[in-house]
Formats: structure tokens, C-alpha cells, sequence
């Protein structure tokens, strides 16, 4: 049996008040036990595969609209505010190279984990938040279901799997409003532009850009499971639940987007 | 409601022996000592914040005791594997204050779940059985499609009950089963309470403020005063006592 329970872990967090270095040591150790447990139960069966896919689908559904409009707009905009440096020499044959390389390296994958972020991270955030102070959680556990395998690992699996699929939909979805953007003001057929922006992307492209979304998703998954799963204090805990899991969510994001364009910038020199 | 008498049972389905259980400087539980015989209800009353709900938490290995020994069905709680100790709670059915249902997820879904994910050879006629049975046995059989928010607290305890019995342990623990609900609810539950012992043979701990529903529905009573059980017994054998921590209770319950 664990030495301390999920429930005693979070009512002794109640009564105790270590230092701010103290707490900071505390939460990085429960952080890395919670991933820790997280591999551990995800491999080893019972595995919740229908949970799984249901995870799946709620969040690709939930942030599809979103990132539709997102990636559409943002394909548009980039190539309207790079037309003009690029005319400066005579460069605007090489718009969709740009436009591909530009989305799929770093714009749909930044772009689909920052409202992933937003959407699904403070969506788990809150139901777990809300199951743990209502006894949701307390109740699977003593009805012998173990609810970090249901509600956790499916989740975080779901957020790494979705993500990437999401990105290279973002992608797609960007060019395609590139190209809307492209026709209309130069008259480019879509054939050209296509054959022309995927030539240029690189098989480290997509690899890069698959990489990073997966970390992206699993960072997504694991901060909104995580504050979730160790919310307390009530609709106050469930709140700071939600919003932790967006802001530290997005801060980790930026932090690892800038690791892994440095790690993948060491390939294509 | 008519007074329930002690069971002459001496089989023990919980022992606890010397329990500590402290949240950083709070003591809460200092020493408790109880046991709960088979087919017994035992009502376990206190102030709140007393650790009534800590007890029956320890026993189905919610929170991990400080010192001391709880065995539950010949199980030493803190001593078993994680896999035997979900075997446990199986046995252990636990009503939770709040019921606890899972609130996206209708009645009869929340019935499913603890059901097919622990009897896997289930057919479906067989499932949909059972949670008939269940929802008929606390007279909600009618509110099967409805979700946990369409329903009153009376109606919410009721299925949480349903929830717990659908694995027929042969142990309930009831969390403050009449916290909150008015009185024809509160006799409604007693009554729940009561049938539940005959008709599915349970052994019970019931955790409650309210002396009516411990009147009605405890062969047993325990008061927790400062963190150990100092009276046991029957009803009166508690409260016929001029001791000035006891007697407001009975006061409060029975003249105001």
C-alpha cells in the first residue's frame, strides 16, 4: 500500500505551512511522482480503452472549431504582413515555401497547444477539481475502480495523441487560407502552391514538428490532470484548478518550444 | 420510530485496536478502540470535527492511520497490497455525506459503472437487472434516466445508496446518511437504513448528528469524546449520564 493516500495528501496540505523553497521542493517531487505513476499505470493493465477514445474525441471536438478559425485566420494573416518584405526583393515566388516551413514548424504547433491550453487544460483542470472536492474521486476509489487510471492516464494519453493530429490539421487548414490569400491577390493556382510550399518542407520538419506537439500534448494533459487531481479548498480549489492549468500549462509550452527549436536547429546545420 | 435493541452477535467484522490519526498539530483521533459485530448497526455520534468521518475514511484505506490497527474483515487495512485492498472495498460499501454521485453520468449509468467494472461477465440483461433491483429497493426506480442535478438531496442519498449496494458488500458505512435533509426525508432514510440491514444482511456504521435517526437505527451506540470512544452501548447506557460533554448532545436533540 502507498504511504499516504490522494485524500490525506490533500487534507494534510491543509494544516501544513512549510516555507516558500520547502513547498516549492514538495511540489516538483509530487510533480514528478505523479508522472512517475502515470507510466507506471499506463502500461500496466486493466488497460480503459473506451475512456480512451471517448477523452479523444472530447478534445478534439471541443477545440476543432476554435483552431479551425485560428489556423485560417493566422494562414491569411502571415502571408499578408510577408508579401511586402519579401516584394522588397522580389522574393514573393518563395511566399509559399514561407508560408509551409513557417506553419509547420513552429506556428500550428505553437498555435493548436496554446488553445489546447486554454480549452482542454482548464476543462480538465475544473472536472477533476470538481470531482476530487465533491468526493467523486473518493468515491470511484472505494468502489474498487482506481480513478488515476480512468481519469488521469486516460487523459494525458488522449491530450498527447490528439495534439499532434490537431497541429497537422492546423496546418492544413492555415495553408489553406494562405492560399485563399495567395489567389485572390496574386492569382496563384492552388496546384502551384501546394507543389511549391511542400517542396521545401523537410522529413526533419515534420518530425520536429510531430515531436513537439506530442510533448505538448502530454504537457497539456499531465499540468491539467495534475491540478485537478490535487485541487482542494472547495469551488475556490476548482477555480485556481482550472486557471493553474492553463497559465503553467502555457508557460511550459513557450519554455519547451524554445528547448526543441534549439535541439532540432543542431540537425539542420 | 421504535428503538432498535442490541444483536447477542460476537462475530467481529472491524477491529480497531489503538488508533492515532493526526493532521499536522490537530489530533484528532487518539486512541479509539472499537469493534462492529456482524449484522450490527452501529451509530457512532461526536461533535464535528471530532474524526467520525476520519474512522470510517481509515477503514476502506482513504487516509492511512498514524499508530494502531484496523482490521476489516480479518484484513489488517494498512498492511495489505493495493490490489487486495480494492478486492476489500468491494465487501465495504461507503455512502458518502454529499452522495458522492458522478454528476455526468445518469442515475442508471452511475449504477452501471462500479457494476461492470468489477463483474466483467455480465450480460446485459443481467446489468440492467441489477440496477432495476437497486433502484427498486430505494424506491427511485423512476428517476433511472434522470441526472444526478434533477434530483432532490433526499433522492441523491437514496441513489447513493443504490450505488454502494449494487456490489452487495457486507459492510456499509454511512457518512451523516440525514445531514441536511428535513424530517420526513430523515424518516425515509432511517428507514432505508433499516431495511437495507434486513434485506441484504450488512453490518453497518453509521456516522450522524442526529439522535433521532441513531435512536431508530443503531443496535449500538458510540460517542467519540476527545478523540477516543469513552461510551458504548446501548442508547440509554449512553446518554443516562450527567457527564457535561454528553448531555448537551441529548439536550439539543430531544428538548429544544
Amino acid at each position: 500500500m502507498e504511504s499516504k493516500t490522494e485524500s490525506e495528501k490533500i487534507l494534510t496540505e491543509e494544516v501544513k505551512s512549510p516555507g516558500k523553497i520547502a513547498r516549492t521542493f514538495m511540489t516538483l517531487y509530487d510533480v514528478f511522482q505523479f508522472m512517475g505513476r502515470f507510466f507506471k499505470e499506463g502500461f500496466l493493465p486493466p488497460y480503459e480503452g473506451k475512456e480512451l477514445m471517448k477523452q479523444c474525441y472530447d478534445i478534439g471536438y471541443r477545440s476543432l472549431a476554435l483552431i479551425s478559425l485560428t489556423g485560417f485566420i493566422t494562414g491569411i494573416v502571415f502571408t499578408k504582413q510577408s508579401r511586402p518584405s519579401l516584394a522588397e526583393f522580389g522574393a514573393t515566388s518563395w511566399l509559399p515555401s514561407l508560408v509551409g516551413i513557417a506553419l509547420l514548424r513552429t506556428l500550428a504547433p505553437l498555435l493548436t497547444s496554446l488553445i489546447a491550453a486554454g480549452k482542454v487544460g482548464s476543462s480538465i483542470g475544473a472536472e477533476l477539481g470538481s470531482m476530487r472536492v465533491t468526493e467523486q474521486i473518493d468515491a470511484m476509489e472505494v468502489s474498487a475502480t482506481n480513478p488515476f487510471k480512468f481519469l488521469v492516464t486516460t487523459r494525458v494519453l488522449a491530450a498527447t495523441i490528439t495534439i499532434p493530429i490537431l497541429t497537422f490539421y492546423t496546418a492544413m487548414v492555415g495553408m489553406l487560407g494562405a492560399l485563399l490569400n495567395v489567389s485572390l491577390s496574386e492569382g496563384t493556382s492552388a496546384k502551384a502552391f501546394f507543389q511549391s510550399s511542400l517542396e521545401s518542407i523537410t522529413f526533419l520538419d515534420i518530425t520536429a514538428s510531430t515531436v513537439k506537439a506530442i510533448i505538448f500534448g502530454f504537457t497539456i494533459g499531465m499540468v491539467g490532470c495534475y491540478q485537478g487531481y490535487n485541487s482542494s479548498k472547495g469551488t475556490e480549489g476548482v477555480g485556481k484548478a482550472a486557471n493553474s492549468a492553463v497559465v503553467i500549462g502555457m508557460f511550459l509550452i513557450f519554455i519547451e518550444e524554445v528547448v526543441s527549436v534549439q535541439f532540432f536547429g543542431l540537425f539542420r546545420t | 420510530m421504535e428503538q432498535k435493541k442490541p444483536l447477542n452477535e460476537q462475530e467481529k467484522v472491524i477491529e480497531i485496536k489503538g488508533l492515532y490519526k493526526s493532521f499536522g498539530n490537530y489530533h484528532v483521533l487518539r486512541g479509539v478502540d472499537l469493534d462492529l459485530y456482524k449484522r450490527e448497526n452501529l451509530v457512532v455520534l461526536g461533535k464535528s470535527g471530532t474524526g467520525k468521518s476520519v474512522l470510517i475514511k481509515i477503514i476502506v484505506g482513504l487516509l492511512t492511520p498514524d499508530q494502531g490497527e484496523v482490521k476489516v474483515l480479518n484484513q489488517v487495512v494498512d498492511e495489505i497490497t493495493y490490489k487486495e485492498l480494492l478486492a476489500l472495498r468491494l465487501k465495504v460499501g461507503f455512502s458518502f455525506q454529499n452522495s458522492a454521485l458522478y454528476d455526468s453520468m445518469t442515475v442508471k449509468e452511475n449504477l452501471i459503472f462500479p457494476l461492470i467494472r468489477n463483474q466483467k461477465n455480465l450480460t446485459k440483461a443481467e446489468i440492467n437487472s441489477a440496477v432495476e433491483e437497486m433502484l427498486d429497493a430505494v424506491g427511485l426506480l423512476q428517476t433511472i434516466n434522470q441526472m444526478p442535478s434533477e434530483l432532490s438531496g433526499g433522492q441523491r442519498k437514496r441513489i447513493g445508496i443504490a450505488r454502494t449496494l449494487i456490489l452487495r458488500p457486507e459492510i456499509m458505512l454511512y457518512d451523516e446518511p440525514t445531514a441536511g435533509l428535513d424530517p420526513i426525508t430523515c424518516l425515509e432514510i432511517n428507514s432505508l437504513i433499516n431495511e437495507v440491514q434486513e434485506r441484504f444482511h450488512t453490518s453497518s456504521i453509521i456516522i450522524t448528528h442526529d439522535l433521532t435517526c441513531a435512536k431508530a437505527v443503531g443496535n449500538r451506540v458510540a460517542m467519540l469524546l476527545d478523540g477516543k470512544f469513552e461510551r458504548q452501548g446501548s442508547f440509554e447506557d449512553v446518554f443516562n449520564t450527567s457527564d457535561e460533554r454528553v448531555k448537551p448532545f441529548y439536550d439539543y436533540n430531544f428538548i429544544q
